[in-house]
Order: C-alpha cells, then sequence, then structure tokens
C-alpha cells in the first residue's frame, strides 16, 4: 500500500509520519502516533468517542481522513495537563465525577475545551450544546455539564 | 450514628484523575509485539442447515495465520451446554459466528473472511415467542422451545388463591404491558486479547464483568483447568450487563491455540455490537388484577412471556427473577404469576441493567395508574396503602425487611414539592400503626 | 395543536445480590512493612466505582489513612474469586468480604502489637493510623510501626481472607416459595413531561426521584448511578427499540443513527434524595443501588404522558408515531 508524508502538529510538536491515504486521522493517531486518549466506539461518526481539536474545532476524528490534517495542528487530551499540572478540566472532572467508566471522557474533555476557548463563560444550555455530540452511557451528563461548569469557574 | 472517617463521605473516584487525563488503559489500548488481528464469518441468514464450510482460499492468503472452524474448538458448547463456541450444524440467529481468521493486520483478516465459502440452506425463521409457544410451532432446540425451570416450561408463584379472591373483588383491572428489546450500547465495545503461551496457559486481556464466570466457561471450552486461563481484567468502557456473557473472549481464547503463541486481538465494531451481541429481550405482560373500592389490591395475576433469542445464556435467570418481582413492593394477598422465557431465531439475550425488574417495573407502576384511574383513587394513596411493611411476605413469601416504599414515596413528593395526605406522610415502613 | 403537561409517578423495588444466591465474592488483604495495605479483590469495575468503595471500607476497618490503600485490578493468578459485576452485587458481597479480610488482618496486627505493647490483643484498638490501648490511649504505636516489626523481627504476614454471598436458594417448583431475593431496596420517580400533540416528541422536563440503597458508601458514587440510571431509564421509555418491526428484524439498527440514544440535551438536571434505610446484613447497612436506579423513569414518564393527553402508551418505546396514533385513535 502506497504511503504519503503528513506533517502537523500534534499537541504543539510537529510531527512527520506516513500513513495510507485511505485511514482516518482516529487510526493515524491510535496506530500510527501512539495517541491513545481518542476512543474507537462507532467509527460511525455518531458517538463522539474519538473527539479531538482539529484547527480549534472539534471533530469525531474518526470522519477526517489522515492526509487532510497536513500543514494543521490537532489536540488531544495527551496535549493538555499531566499528572503534576492538570488543566482545570482534569480538575473539574475528578473533583465533580464526571468521569464513571471513563470510555468517553477523553472525548468530552476535548469537546468541552473546544467549547470553553470560544466561550470561556458558557451557560448550562450553552455546555450542553457542546457535548450533545458525544455520547455517555453511564454519567447521565449532568456530572459532566457541571465538571465543564467548575472548569470554566476555575479559569476566572 | 456513627461518624466514620472515610465511609459515607463523597470522596473523588480513586482513578477520577486517571480517567481525566486518559491514562487508563483499556483493552483496546494494549498492545503486543507481533499481534494478530482477527476477524469472524457471521451468518447472513437468521435460520439455517450449515451444509459445507470451505475454508480454502482463506487459508492460504499471505498474511493469513490462523483460521478456526467449529472442529478447532476443544469442547464446542457452553452456556446452558447449548450454545456452539463456533456454529457447527446450524445457524440459529442473525451474525452467528461460523469462521474465526487470524492474521498480520485487520485487511487482511477481512479479506480472509471474505474468501470463506458456507454453503447455507435457508430455513423459515421463528421469531414471534407466542407462535413459538404454540404446539406445531418450529422447535429451535432439541427439548422444545420453552426454557425450563425445575423441570416446568414456566417460572410458576402461587400465593393464596387467586382464582377465589379475584372472585371478591369489586374492580377487575387488565392491563397488557409490552418492553422492547434493547442494547446495552457501552461506549466500548466488545473486544479480547488472546495469548496462549509455551506452558499451555491462555493470557487473556478481558472486558468481562464476570472474570472468574469466564474463566471457567473458557477452560471448560478449551478442555483445560482453570490454572490454565489467566484473564486479566480492569476497568471497562461500560458494562449495563453487556459484558457478562462470553462475547469475544472465548472465541479468541481457542483460536489463540493455533498462533504459534501470538496474541490475537478481536476488537468487535459498533455493528456487531449491535447485530451480533447479548441484548435485552422484548418481554410481554399480562395482569389481571383484583381491586377493593377502598384500593386494596387483593388479587393479582400476572403472565409474562420473554423472547428468549437463540439459546438459553442467562434467560432463566431473568425469567425467574422478573417472575419473583413482579407482584411488585405491594403486600397483596393472592397472587399467580407464570413467567415464560421462549427461544426464537434471535441473538441471544441475557442480562441488561434491570434483568427482568426492569420489565416488571414498567408494568407493574403503570398497572398501579390504571387502577387508580379505574377506581377512582389517587395515584399516590393506592401505592401507600398497598405498600408493603416490614414483615410482610413477598409473593414467594419471604419475610420482608427494612422496607422503604413509604419514606422514598415521601422524599420523593416531598422533592418534588407535592403535598401529600397527612395520612399518608405519617405512614412508616417499619409498622401498621399511625406514628 | 399544543404542548401539554403531565405529572407522573413510579415506585418500585430491587434486590441487592444475585437472584437465587449462591454469588460469593471473595477478598484478601495484606499489610506491607510500610503499613501500605493491598486489597485483592475479584470484582472488575464497570464504571460504578467498586474500587473506590472498597478503598473507603478497607481503610474505614483498619484504621489506615486512605492514601496508603490500594485496591488491585483483577487478575485471575492473584484475586481471589467473585461471582461478578452485575446484580447490584458489589458493595454488599464484595464489601462484606472486605471487612471480614479486615477484621483477619486487625487481628494479626493487634496479636503483635499486643506483644510489643505488654497487653492482651482485646484491649487493643485502632486509631488514627495508632495501634492504641482502649484504656489507656497513650499507650500507642504508630501502624506502620507494628507492620515493620511483624514483617522482619515477628516474620508474620499480617493478612486477612474474608468471603461473602447468598447461600444458594432452591424455590419450590410450583409455587415459588423461598427467600430468592434478598435485601430489598426501593425507589421512587416523579416525572414531569411535555408532549407535544403535533409532533408527538416527549421533552422530559423533571425527573425527581428518592432512592433507599441502606448505607450510602460513597454519596457521590450513589448519585452518579442515579443520575446515569436516569438517562438509561429516559432512554427505555422514549427512545430505544431494537426491533423497530417487531418481531421481525426488518429494520434492525446497526449504530447510533438509528437507535436512539439519550444525549446531553434529553436528560433533566439530577434532582434526587438519597434514603438510608439500613440494611441488615449489608456493610454499614448498605443495599444495592446500581440497577435499581434505571427501572423507575419509564413507567413514571408513561404515566406523565397518560396525565398529559389522555393514552396510555403501554408498549415501550413511546415513540412519536406511537404517541400520535393513540391520538388519533383515542
Amino acid at each position: 500500500m502506497i504511503k504519503y508524508p503528513i506533517n502537523f502538529k500534534l499537541n504543539g510538536q510537529l510531527v512527520s509520519v506516513e500513513a495510507p491515504a485511505t485511514i482516518n486521522l482516529l487510526t493515524l493517531l491510535r496506530d500510527y502516533l501512539n495517541i491513545t486518549s481518542p476512543k474507537f466506539g462507532c467509527e460511525q461518526g455518531n458517538c463522539g468517542a474519538c473527539t479531538v481539536i482539529l484547527d480549534g474545532e472539534a471533530v469525531n476524528s474518526c470522519l477526517v481522513l489522515a492526509l487532510t490534517v497536513n500543514g494543521r495542528a490537532v489536540t488531544t487530551v495527551e496535549g493538555l495537563g499531566t499528572p503534576e499540572d492538570p488543566h482545570p478540566l482534569q480538575v473539574a472532572f475528578t473533583e465533580h465525577y464526571g468521569a464513571q467508566c471513563g470510555y468517553c471522557t477523553p472525548g468530552m474533555i476535548m469537546a468541552s475545551k473546544a467549547l470553553l476557548d470560544k466561550n470561556p463563560h458558557p451557560t448550562r444550555e450553552e455546555v450542553v450544546e457542546g457535548i450533545v455530540g458525544n455520547i455517555c452511557r453511564c454519567t447521565g451528563y449532568n456530572k459532566i455539564v457541571e465538571s465543564v461548569l467548575a472548569a470554566a469557574e476555575m479559569a476566572r | 450514628m456513627a461518624d466514620y472517617k472515610y465511609v459515607g463521605k463523597r470522596l473523588p473516584r480513586y482513578d477520577g484523575m486517571q480517567h481525566a487525563l486518559a491514562k487508563t488503559r483499556y483493552v483496546n489500548d494494549l498492545r503486543y509485539p507481533d499481534m494478530l488481528h482477527m476477524k469472524v464469518w457471521r451468518s447472513p441468514l437468521i435460520s439455517a442447515k450449515i451444509l459445507n464450510i470451505d475454508t480454502s482460499k482463506a487459508e492460504v492468503l499471505p498474511g493469513v495465520v490462523a483460521v478456526v472452524t467449529h472442529k478447532q474448538v476443544p469442547h464446542n458448547r457452553y452456556g446452558a451446554g447449548d450454545y456452539p463456541v463456533l456454529a457447527d450444524e446450524e445457524i440459529r440467529y442473525l451474525g452467528q459466528e461460523v469462521v474465526a481468521v487470524a492474521a498480520v493486520d485487520v485487511d487482511t483478516a477481512m479479506e480472509a473472511v471474505s474468501l470463506i465459502q458456507v454453503d447455507l440452506e435457508e430455513r423459515t425463521p421463528l421469531l414471534d415467542p407466542f407462535k413459538a409457544m404454540e404446539p406445531d410451532s418450529i422447535q429451535l432446540s432439541p427439548i422444545g422451545n420453552f426454557i425450563k425451570f425445575d423441570g416446568n416450561p414456566y417460572r410458576q408463584i402461587l400465593k393464596g388463591d387467586f382464582e377465589s379472591a379475584i372472585q371478591e373483588a369489586d374492580f377487575v383491572v387488565e392491563g397488557y404491558y409490552r418492553t422492547a428489546a434493547q442494547e446495552h450500547c457501552p461506549i466500548e465495545t466488545q473486544v479480547s486479547i488472546c495469548q496462549t503461551d509455551g506452558m499451555g496457559r491462555t493470557h487473556i486481556n478481558t472486558v468481562t464483568q464476570a472474570v472468574f464466570f469466564n474463566q471457567g466457561t473458557i477452560a471448560a471450552i478449551l478442555k483445560k483447568p482453570r490454572s490454565k486461563v489467566h484473564m486479566i481484567g480492569g476497568v471497562l468502557g461500560g458494562g449495563f450487563g453487556a459484558k457478562n456473557d462470553p462475547h469475544a473472549d472465548h472465541i479468541a481464547a481457542v483460536v489463540s491455540l493455533y498462533t504459534g503463541g501470538r496474541p490475537v486481538k478481536w476488537l468487535w465494531t459498533r455493528e456487531e455490537e449491535f447485530v451480533a451481541s447479548t441484548h435485552r429481550g422484548a418481554m410481554h405482560m399480562f395482569f389481571k388484577d383484583g381491586v377493593m373500592k377502598d384500593g386494596r389490591i387483593i388479587a393479582r395475576s400476572v403472565r409474562s412471556i420473554r423472547d428468549g433469542g437463540a439459546y438459553i445464556l442467562t434467560n432463566d435467570y431473568v425469567v425467574a427473577k422478573h417472575a419473583f418481582g413482579v407482584a411488585g413492593p405491594y403486600n397483596i394477598p393472592n397472587v399467580k404469576v407464570i413467567s415464560y422465557g421462549l427461544l426464537t431465531n434471535k441473538r441471544p439475550t441475557s442480562s441488561m441493567r434491570g434483568f427482568g425488574l426492569f420489565q416488571a417495573s414498567f408494568a407493574f407502576e403503570v398497572q398501579m395508574d390504571r387502577i387508580a384511574k379505574t377506581i377512582g383513587v389517587d395515584p399516590w394513596r393506592l401505592r401507600f396503602i398497598n405498600a408493603v411493611h416490614d414483615g410482610d411476605t413477598s409473593a414467594t413469601r419471604a419475610v420482608l425487611h427494612n422496607c422503604a416504599l413509604i419514606e422514598v414515596m415521601q422524599a420523593a413528593a416531598g422533592r418534588a414539592g407535592i403535598r401529600l395526605d397527612e395520612e399518608l406522610l405519617h405512614m412508616a415502613s417499619h409498622s401498621r400503626e399511625e406514628v | 395543536m399544543a404542548r401539554q403537561r403531565g405529572t407522573g409517578i413510579a415506585a418500585v423495588w430491587y434486590p441487592t445480590g444475585m437472584s437465587g444466591g449462591g454469588d460469593p465474592s471473595q477478598a484478601m488483604i495484606k499489610m506491607q512493612p510500610d503499613g501500605s495495605v493491598d486489597v485483592l479483590i475479584g470484582s472488575v469495575d464497570i464504571g460504578e466505582g467498586a474500587r473506590s468503595v472498597m478503598r473507603q471500607i478497607a481503610a474505614e476497618e483498619l484504621g489506615v489513612p486512605i492514601e496508603l490503600v490500594n485496591v488491585t485490578l483483577v487478575d485471575t493468578d492473584s484475586s481471589p474469586l467473585d461471582t461478578g459485576t452485575f446484580a447490584s452485587r458489589v458493595t454488599h458481597q464484595t464489601g462484606n468480604a472486605v471487612i471480614q479480610a479486615a477484621q483477619e488482618a486487625r487481628q494479626v496486627l493487634f496479636e503483635v502489637a499486643a506483644g510489643q505493647l505488654g497487653v492482651e490483643p482485646q484491649q487493643l484498638t485502632l486509631q488514627d493510623g495508632m495501634v492504641v490501648v482502649r484504656d489507656f490511649p497513650e499507650q500507642a504505636i504508630p501502624i506502620a510501626d507494628v507492620a515493620d516489626y511483624a514483617v522482619w523481627t515477628e516474620r508474620r504476614l499480617i493478612a486477612g481472607r474474608g468471603s461473602f454471598g447468598w447461600a444458594p436458594v432452591k424455590v419450590d417448583p410450583e409455587t415459588g416459595e423461598g427467600e430468592p431475593l434478598h435485601n430489598m431496596a426501593y425507589g421512587a420517580t416523579v416525572a414531569e413531561v411535555e408532549v407535544d400533540t403535533e409532533t408527538g416528541e416527549v421533552k422530559v422536563l423533571k425527573l425527581v426521584s428518592a432512592y433507599d440503597c441502606g448505607k450510602a458508601i460513597n454519596p457521590l458514587l450513589v448519585e452518579g448511578q442515579i443520575d446515569g440510571g436516569a438517562a438509561g431509564g429516559l432512554g427505555s421509555a422514549l427512545l430505544e427499540e431494537l426491533h423497530p418491526y417487531y418481531p421481525t428484524l426488518d429494520h434492525y439498527p446497526t449504530g447510533f443513527f438509528s437507535y436512539m440514544l439519550p444525549t446531553a440535551k434529553d436528560v433533566p438536571a439530577l434532582d434526587a434524595v438519597v434514603v438510608e434505610m439500613n440494611s441488615i446484613s449489608g456493610p454499614y447497612g448498605a443495599k444495592g443501588i446500581g440497577e435499581m436506579t434505571a427501572n423507575s423513569q419509564a413507567p413514571a414518564i408513561i404515566n406523565a404522558i397518560y396525565d398529559a393527553i389522555g393514552v396510555w402508551i403501554t408498549d415501550l418505546p413511546a415513540t412519536p408515531e406511537k404517541i400520535l396514533r393513540a391520538l388519533e385513535a383515542g
């Protein structure tokens, strides 16, 4: 299979990788770059578990052709915080129990980050709108919404 | 009331920050050197006789390491002893697994599956559980379509004398209720990584909710003692009952016997999860209640039929638990319950959050409102005056203790800003005396 | 040609542990030389937080700071047997097993400390990381010191074992008489809905609930079950149908585009009360909670729909089509 070069910014660092034209960004990140935070949930573009930020927009990485990120910037949870210095969203999700099984959590956090980057002081309705593309089967969403609102408060 | 240091405290999840940092390792995040990928050939027909399985073209495709049919399964039955690991004589549900392929990558495995030829003789499927109950219906198993309970084709609960009591009732209220078949949809699909080592031990990274139960099941399939089956579980990406029965582990474990020690991973697609994983079966419930003018329910009969799917799995448990609890948290002296589980040509149904009592709760609580409307009693009052108290017996004549139906109703009403009658607010579960 | 509102209620019950019994959970506890504790359980965490609950129980029973308590993941090579994470059984069965294991480990600790302090083991108790002589609290040794002494000098293993589950139950084959369900827990939900009589769509405005889980070992985790259950129950009531042309498999859904799941927009804010009607057998009086919280919403919503528009939708899910057809027929 022919592989093509892809050069892009991943969590602030320039990366170079070669991949076939047929794979999506989810596969590129998970299988070629060891970025395992975006999860395989459906690969049909419906659940949001694979959400990453591409040039400032929250996207389902399973719907993005890998080659199209050439020259662009991708952010994942790996680029957010560390155990020593977690991102406010990560602190909030922990304190407000925004994650139960944790599988939808990376997608939820990236969707939330995309929202907060554009709208640092969202209302509850705006947070709900921001995560409406992310399915969670465990939490019933309320504590996720509370976590995002708390993170917004923290960053104030 | 003792004050504890940790018990009773709102402590954040132990591994909460792990989740938030996306450092939790799920099975699909694990990589092993030399890992192979697995795909299976699934039946496109709902019901069929298997005439022939030809894997010859798949076996010679470059990159294919193992092609496994029922012939390579050491012991090809599990569940209630009726469920094949890989189908041998027949197809009983759409998507049933017939052949498994392990190859160097997913694309090769999928191409190999497309080269497999399975000759099927299509049969008329049996999809309606009511039809399955008819004596001249297609019989899906050698012992018929009825799932058995201590030898009977139903689970029966008899308390008091329903037939006499219903004659004494002021009102007879009937209702039919149906809950749908549902899929759990955990965001993480079924996935397994199996590797059989040089000592004959099979190591399995599993997403099962019932690790030891599956260890026993897989050991029996592999015809080995439990000490040869090593299962490593952890945090699943959601369960809800989807991951109690074997899905990926048992077939991947068998395949791993034939990969020369290489680990093999099988990740189910979301489509496979919908079509071929266990789910909640539809349930049909027929209520007939005898109610007095003052609202006391003196007689309740329930007939339930569960659409069980093609193999028994935990259907008998679900139907039994349903039967035990379907009369509801109410002190009804005369109860008759007959609950059936029928085999049909659907994916075998099994556990899902609520396990028979989700269905029962829906039915008995809508029935309560139907009674309330029919006899002209307030729906809260109806529930309060029938609610179980400590010392009452259930339909199976078990003595109840630490009851709280009254208290939770009082609390819910209070929280919802609904002012209940003083009489109801003064009731308590521990005694029928005025509090 | 209107939006009609309605209120409905439902009250439910649910047992703790596996129906029919025979569902053991085993646990083992071992203490390291510095007082660190490893709790070995066979229960996997499916998101409900089993490890966190067991950690709280173990730390409470052993009197050690919770930071020193580690709860292992499940590995059949080293974890003791557990029937499984289902049937709302883990807090109760595994919790009791952990308490038993902690009691045995504590006894070993006391035997060693008794030697160090020159007293009898039954005179000792635990307090704030110390082994203390009950009547003379100034006589105390840090647990960590006892552990170190036990391992290296006394050469003893500070460990304990536990196993708890319901006994297997046989019910009468004809009458069902017996006690297959144990420790019933209770719940009630008040649902407020708004039905659009033109489109048949139902919006759930409020779900107000009260659940009895006996002692809530971790109320935050209990809220998580209530919240998650509410979404599950709502989905069952209004959205989820695997066989749209039941009983056939026609148009079988193969993804979330045709099997509808609740999103963040569908579930109203959490509004629930935890009622603690302690059980006689649960750890600290706990009962199970995980499944019951998904059972009370569907009937409450259907009853609310009846209140709103006077039709019984007794065949779930209550899709817009069913509601419009019922309105047409009624």
